[in-house]
Parts: C-alpha cells; sequence; structure tokens
C-alpha cells in the first residue's frame, strides 16, 4: 500500500496519512461503559478486509474511512469520515 | 537422543561426521494429548518444553502451521534484556534472563548467548532523570543497573557521536549489563529438541483452522492434518493471536501490526553493546556474523504482510546514523519484518480465556523474543495447573477490562500512538 487515493487531493503517498483506529473502535458519546470498554479494548482484528479510520495528517488533514486488506495491503474504498461513510 | 559434546564430534571426525541424526522426530499426530500448543515458535517449544521437564506432562502436542523457526522467532533483532520500569514486567523478564543465563546448558544446545550490556542512552537532563529512575526502579528489585556518565558511555561505544554538532547530544545512560543477544534460530531449535527428546510431539505443516467444542468449552481442534482432541488447549501465535482467538469467536486488547528490521553487511566489531535510544527509538546491536542490526517503530496500522513501509526503515536507520554517524558507510543487506501482537498497555497477555480449557499466551508486542524462557516457564505453569503463576497472573486478559493495565509507557489504550 504506498497511495492512498484522498477523495479531496487525489492519490497521494501513503506516509501522507496516518491510521487512527477502526471503525469498530469508535465509542459513541452515549455508549454505556461496558460497550465503551468493549470499543476500546478489543478488536476483531480480522485476517482479512475491514473499515478503518485514516487521516490525511500530513495533507488536508481529513478523517477518511478506507476500506482495507490486511493481508494484501488492496485499498477497496476510500471515502470522507461522515455518517454516510460510517453506514 | 544423543547427546551433543566435544568428545562426540571428535569422534565423528573420524568417519566424516556421518552420525548426525534429525534433531527431533516428525511423527504424525495422535488422536488425542493432554496439552496442545498452538503455535511451534520459541515461546511454544518452551512451553512445552517446561511442561514435559518441570510439569511431568509429557503427552504434548506442538502444532505449528509453517515450518519450525520460520516465523517470528526467525524475524526478531534477538536482544535479551529485563530493563523496565514496571515491576510487573522487569519481575518477569529478569526470571528469563536468569534463564537465559543457564539456557546453553539446559538444552545442551548451544543458543549463543552474549551478555555483553545493553544500554538506554540519555539525550538530555530530563532523559537522565528518567534513566536514574528506571535504574533505581531495577536494583530494588535486585536487577543489575549501572547509571553510566557521558564519558563512561564514550569508553564503551567510542564511535558513536560525541561531538558538540551531535544531532543527538548523548548526556549519559543506565547499562544492564547482563543483558546482550543471543542466537534466535538456535533458541527455537534447542528447545524443539530438548522438548522431543522429552517425549513431545512437534507437528509442523499443521494448521489449526478451528476448535472442537463442547457446550462452552473447547476439547480439541480442527487442523489440516485432521482433529486433535487435548484436554487443554494453548494459543501462542504472537502476531496472528487475534486470528487464532477469533476462531473460538473470542475478540482480544490487541492489533496486529508490522515491525521492521535492517542488518548491513558483516564488519569488524564497532558496535560493543546492545545501544537503544528510548526518546529516538532506534536501537543497534552487532550480530556474531558483524552485521549491524537495526530496527525502531512498528509500521503503525494493522498489517498481516509481513511487509511495511520504506519509509519507517528509513527513518530508523537515519536516527541509528545520527547516534553513529559511521554506520552510513556500510551497505545495507537486506530488511525484513514479522506480524506482532500489539496489546493496548504494551505488555503481554498470559492466562486463561473466559472459555474453559483455552488458554492464551500472546499480545508481546515487539517485545517477545527477550521473553522466550519465561513466558514458556509461565505458560507451561499455566497449562499444567490450570491457573497463573504469581509472576504472569499480573498479565491476565480481564486487567484491560478491570483498569489493571500494566503500561509502560503510559499512553493509553491506542498501540499506534505508543
Amino acid at each position: 500500500m504506498y497511495q492512498i487515493d484522498c477523495p479531496h487531493c487525489g492519490p497521494r503517498a501513503q506516509s501522507e496519512f496516518t491510521f487512527d483506529r477502526p471503525v469498530e473502535a469508535i465509542v459513541p458519546p452515549d455508549a454505556a461503559a461496558a460497550d465503551a470498554l468493549q470499543a476500546l479494548y478489543t478488536r476483531t482484528n480480522p485476517m482479512g478486509v475491514d473499515d478503518e479510520v485514516w487521516r490525511h495528517t500530513y495533507g488536508c488533514r481529513a478523517w477518511l474511512v478506507l476500506t482495507r486488506d490486511r493481508v494484501s495491503h488492496a485499498i477497496d474504498a476510500v471515502r470522507a469520515l461522515g455518517p454516510e461513510a460510517l453506514s | 537422543m544423543s547427546r551433543y559434546s566435544a568428545l562426540g564430534l571428535l569422534r565423528g571426525a573420524f568417519n566424516g561426521q556421518k552420525h548426525w541424526q534429525p534433531a527431533w522426530r516428525d511423527p504424525e499426530p495422535r488422536k488425542s494429548y493432554d496439552v496442545i500448543v498452538i503455535g511451534g515458535g520459541g515461546h511454544g517449544l518452551a512451553t512445552a518444553y517446561y511442561l514435559a521437564s518441570v510439569h511431568g506432562v509429557r503427552n504434548v502436542a506442538v502444532l505449528e502451521k509453517g515450518w519450525i523457526g520460520g516465523g517470528n522467532t526467525g524475524r526478531n533483532t534477538t536482544l535479551v534484556r529485563s530493563n523496565y520500569r514496571q515491576p510487573q514486567l522487569h519481575n518477569l523478564f529478569e526470571f528469563g534472563l536468569k534463564l537465559w543465563h543457564g539456557l546453553s546448558d539446559e538444552l545442551n544446545y548451544n543458543v549463543m548467548f552474549s551478555p555483553r550490556g545493553a544500554m538506554f542512552l540519555g539525550h538530555s537532563d530530563a532523559d537522565m532523570a528518567k534513566l536514574a529512575e528506571l535504574g533505581d526502579a531495577m536494583r530494588c528489585d535486585g536487577i543489575d543497573a549501572d547509571l553510566l556518565t557521558r564519558d563512561q558511555v564514550e569508553k564503551v561505544e567510542p564511535l558513536l557521536d560525541f561531538s558538540r554538532n551531535a544531532r543527538f547530544p548523548i548526556e549519559g545512560a543506565v547499562i544492564q549489563w547482563r543483558a546482550g543477544t543471543a542466537r534466535h534460530d538456535a533458541v527455537a531449535w534447542g528447545y524443539a529438541r530438548a522438548a522431543d527428546a522429552l517425549g513431545v510431539d512437534i507437528i509442523q505443516k499443521c494448521e489449526v483452522t478451528g476448535f472442537v467444542r463442547d457446550g462452552d468449552a473447547v476439547i480439541g481442534v480442527e487442523t489440516t492434518r485432521g482433529r486433535i482432541l487435548a484436554a487443554r488447549t494453548g494459543i501462542c501465535v504472537a502476531g496472528h493471536s487475534g486470528h487464532v482467538a477469533g476462531l473460538a469467536g473470542l475478540r482480544l486488547p490487541i492489533e496486529s501490526q508490522t515491525l521492521q528490521a535492517v542488518v548491513t553487511e558483516g564488519v569488524k566489531p564497532m558496535v560493543q553493546s546492545v545501544i537503544m535510544s528510548n526518546s529516538l527509538h532506534c536501537y543497534i546491536s552487532q550480530s556474531d556474523k558483524g552485521g549491524v542490526v537495526m530496527g525502531g517503530d512498528p509500521d503503525n496500522w494493522p498489517s498481516y504482510a509481513r511487509r511495511g513501509q520504506p519509509t519507517v526503515v528509513e527513518h530508523a536507520i537515519a536516527q541509528a546514523i545520527g547516534l553513529m554517524p559511521a554506520l552510513s558507510r556500510l551497505r545495507m543487506l537486506r530488511t525484513w519484518s514479522g506480524v506482532t501482537d500489539m496489546s493496548f498497555d504494551g505488555a503481554p497477555i498470559i492466562g486463561p480465556t473466559p472459555i474453559d480449557n483455552l488458554f492464551l499466551n500472546g499480545g508481546w508486542c515487539y517485545g517477545g523474543f527477550k521473553a522466550t524462557p519465561a513466558s514458556g516457564w509461565t505458560y507451561a505453569h499455566t497449562l499444567a495447573t490450570g491457573t497463573p503463576h504469581a509472576l504472569n497472573a499480573p498479565f491476565s486478559l480481564e486487567r484491560f477490562m478491570t483498569g489493571a493495565t500494566i503500561d509502560e509507557t503510559g499512553v493509553g489504550p491506542m498501540p499506534n500512538h505508543r
């Protein structure tokens, strides 16, 4: 994985981007304590495709959702983070 | 098993060294065992060895997807040390370090353990205060640690940059003289041979594809070589813990990430000890073959690919050259990477799981090799008795839910912020 196609900037080097967390680890503000713990401290960590939150930190600084294969590093989709990307 | 000795070597010299036998058998898996250890890396083999040698549990199988020494055991940078700040961590690693010091004798296999000293460099007054505290914490538990001045560091490592314009000024260091390096493959092979001699079945090319359940309990595993039953099953596959535990429906506090390392061409001795810098996240040592081994941070995003970004390697090398400018004249021989279990407090997990008869050893982050004997010893105790030893009791899976995390670096639950 050496290029990420930022929806705002176009294809850029992966080193401009930073990984934050899998989408499953986003803690809703109104989550119960037990659910928040599960989200923060456990992972599916699949040996395959997962949805992940990344940020174009050294570019436009936008938050993104990548659908990415953790074995082949192939990126199936890059979306701007928002309600549509998470649904 | 014939014992390795100088006399045997001499005797073999008279018949062209044709007497050598395979170091361990290649058995067919039996229908059932007392204990199955999933994963034939150093930790899994050490577990099997201590199950047989300390606890007398010899009806044991080690199931390895690939071949012995082909996973993370052959991919680490071979550092052995116990210089941690948190008592739970340094007590576990120190127990292991003591085992390291007698390991070649115990296994009758030369693991080439070389206690050449491992130092953390300090680059500022704040660094030195932190290193002094680290050394004090270790000495309180009877572990050796010496605070070195800048001049003392220069005596040990004269090639570090002590000039006025140094990129990373060196104020001093804390050194653990009993720490050092070992030959990583030999550790796996030595434990495999010693475990095999005690009756342990080492079954290679046998991938676990699922767990056999009886109600909630695990009573065995499905493998590419058929179903194998066991009274107790231990996962010991750091790097892929999330994947294997996932087969049993467990979610772990672990993300799998890539960790890279670099080795240069072989040269005459130029790095005397193991040089590490926590402020820079880089470490340098020299192998017995002469190659300078360097490494740094993980790639900081989840991956099972065993290949990483060149920029991460470049960063680690740039820091190493900043510390020791002469390294810039060396040619890089190769880079490689391994998949590491990044746990959410940076400490390992050794203990029972919520599933009956299923145990977990994983989450070693980038520090598993040094713990091989301690990990095997404590995991063997846990698998033999069903309960953790005092040394690994703090490293339970529940600690993430109860808040009793062992956070050496103090950065909270995100492994990529470590």
